[in-house]
């Protein structure tokens, strides 16, 4: 009895996307990538586009996602990812275009382009998964590190102004977390900006349906941003086990990144 | 036939870009290059041709707007001045390691840093040894007139998609501002989408039909795949040097002495050989017109003729004049002449440089 004849239409309830490859997927066991990956491919394979998708890839921990899409991909130097989808797309204005990245890529070094190509309007879509930390380079302070917590450069925890002591108390030192996807929602170029979770089924239907939309928007439209942030886990540079850091998820991470949606169809939403 | 105009050399090279067929235009402003982008967007060229253009918010974001576009396989140029092409250098890297064809033009001003406005040609190291990251190189094109501001976009291209890499156009201050007639080409037309899915198929511009996804990247974490990459590149640097050499000779077939000189200098150098000769000197000019690959071939070749010595004239302290040592391998006496700083040498002076370094009194 092979695999095939197992699954036959009648028992078949879930498979993989045929817009995800066979190759493994190189991420740590609990990590968030892996599931936005998926819904994503899902989306893409449902709203029928795989053939007319081009995705950019980040540098960071998902600099690799060309390899997991069976969609056309480019990847771009650090930060650029905005920049790189921009030329893209305003070459191929049929054709859907996205990026993929991370807090250090789109919210560090890549904050000019993020900021410009969101003021543009260009009519892409952006997915930006946040887990507070730089996973790839091994657990450096990201700008949406949480106030106190510890990595690899804030060992003592991330301290926004210096602590007492010594006579230095109150000089600038690491800065806040950086809530990047409030400040571009402001921009009038943004047409749907929300953020969303993927650490339980329930968060990871809502992403899904939040990825769809921005993807038929931009398929439906001719300008706009449309914005998707993922709180996400590092349970590896958190240095946790996955349920233990998904749990620290929801207790420090949503309390700083509140989900929901915070701009749709160009207005912000009432809080 | 072609149309002649008055024009400077950057709006030349802008309207030979809209004439060419270019699919899109991403650029920065700065002296003394803004005309390129100015001249651009007054020409409304997505009326004309359908071509795109667009100010980015850095040279950077532009530099990586032409990495995604040409790796669509559009045909994109940018262009810049010295401290904007820095910015440039990590896509330019990028670009080289991912095979994407694109022209850009550096309109040289003088540096370290800010440095000036005024022309220089110190930006030779910057374009022809690389200047980002790894073992890569870039054509070098350096136009001497307004009229090759304008023909360099259209060899720029089609050299950069032969060979999928970056053309850099490597002009200067006085060539991107001066006025001169210019015969401009008919405009073509540009290509269609389905041509370039046909010509084209490692361009990422959505899978055919579902068959199997491109990929444009310059990263390979397997070290014996990103061995075999760099000897591919190589590969295709070693054809380029072998079939792409351009230059020109003047006055140099009884020549004892020789200018070599490219873009400006090249024109001032010129009047020097007239001076020269007039003075009964044996002296001729070599204008490389491709900086790299390098015309090193037609400097041997001169010195088994017999030429005695070269004069390597250049806006800069000194960054030509190491191809021509390289060239002349310590056979014949090579020395440097330059004024910096937006100085441009007179031909009395660059003359009597060549008697004094080179030919001795």
């Amino acid at each position: 009895m092979t695999v095939q004849d197992i699954i036959k239409p009648e028992n078949l309830v879930y498979q993989k996307s045929k817009l995800l490859t066979n190759k493994p997927f190189h991420y740590c066991p609990g990590c968030g990538h892996g599931t936005v990956h998926r819904i994503i491919a899902e989306v893409l394979e449902e709203l029928g586009v795989g053939d007319k998708t081009i995705g950019v890839s980040p540098v960071g921990c998902a600099v690799m996602a060309y390899d997991y899409f069976d969609v056309d991909f480019a990847e771009a130097a650090h930060g650029r990812a905005p920049a790189v989808a921009t030329g893209i797309k305003r070459v191929w204005p049929d054709k859907v275009v996205f990026s993929y990245q991370g807090d250090g890529d789109l919210a560090a070094i890549g904050t000019c382009e993020t900021i410009h190509t969101c003021n543009r309007g260009e009519n892409i879509t952006m997915i930006f998964v946040n887990n507070g930390i730089y996973g790839m380079t091994g657990g450096q302070m990201a700008p949406t590190t949480l106030e106190g917590m510890k990595t690899a450069t804030t060992p003592y925890g991330r301290k926004a102004t210096l602590p007492a002591g010594a006579g230095f108390d109150g000089i600038p030192n690491n800065g806040y977390p950086l809530h990047i996807t409030e400040l571009i929602a402001r921009l009038p170029g943004t047409k749907y900006v929300t953020r969303q979770a993927v650490y339980d089924p329930a968060h990871v239907r809502n992403a899904k349906k939040a990825i769809k939309k921005a993807f038929e928007n931009q398929i439906n439209g001719k300008s706009g941003v449309n914005f998707v942030e993922i709180v996400s886990n590092c349970n590896s540079n958190w240095k946790m086990e996955p349920v233990a850091a998904n749990k620290w998820l929801v207790e420090n991470m949503l309390p700083e990144y509140p989900l929901g949606d915070i701009k749709v169809d160009g207005k912000l939403v009432e809080k | 036939m072609g149309e002649l105009k008055l024009m400077k050399g950057n709006e030349a090279l802008a309207e030979a870009a809209i004439r060419y067929g270019a699919d899109a235009y991403f650029g920065y402003p700065i002296t003394p290059q803004s005309e390129v982008i100015e001249y651009l967007s007054e020409q409304n060229p997505y009326e004309r041709t359908g071509m795109v253009v667009l100010q980015a918010e850095s040279e950077l974001a532009a530099i990586n707007m032409v990495y995604g576009a040409g790796a669509s396989g559009k045909r994109v140029m940018t262009s810049s001045s010295s401290p904007g092409v820095c910015l440039k250098q990590e896509g330019l890297a990028y670009i080289a390691g991912a095979e994407i064809p694109c022209v850009f033009a550096d309109v040289v001003r003088g540096g370290p840093g800010l440095g000036t406005i005024q022309p220089s040609q110190a930006d030779y190291f910057q374009n022809t040894k690389g200047g980002g990251n790894g073992d890569y190189r870039n054509l070098v094109l350096a136009p001497a007139s307004v009229q090759e501001m304008c023909d360099f976009v259209a060899l720029g291209f089609d050299l950069a998609f032969k060979y999928r890499m970056a053309a850099c156009i490597l002009s200067d201050g006085a060539i991107g501002q001066m006025m001169e007639k210019v015969v401009l080409p008919d405009q073509k037309p540009r290509m269609t989408d389905e041509e370039i899915k046909a010509k084209y198929p490692w361009a990422i511009n959505g899978r055919k039909n579902g068959t199997q996804h491109r990929i444009i990247t310059s990263l390979d974490l397997d070290s014996a795949k990103m061995e075999e990459h760099n000897i591919h590149l190589q590969k295709k640097y070693k054809e380029i040097e072998e079939n792409e050499v351009r230059y020109e000779m003047i006055n140099c077939d009884d020549a004892e002495y020789v200018f070599v000189a490219y873009g400006s200098s090249a024109r001032i150098a010129q009047k020097s050989v007239q001076l020269g000769r007039e003075a009964g000197l044996k002296v001729g000019l070599l204008r490389p017109i491709t900086l790299w690959p390098y015309p090193t071939k037609a400097i041997d070749a001169l010195i088994k003729k017999g030429v005695k010595g070269f004069l390597s004239v250049e806006l800069s302290c000194g960054q030509m004049i190491e191809d021509v040592r390289l060239a002349c391998n310590g056979r014949v006496k090579a020395e440097h002449f330059g004024r910096v700083g937006g100085i441009i040498h007179t031909p009395e002076e660059v003359l009597e440089a060549m008697k004094k370094q080179i030919i001795g009194e």
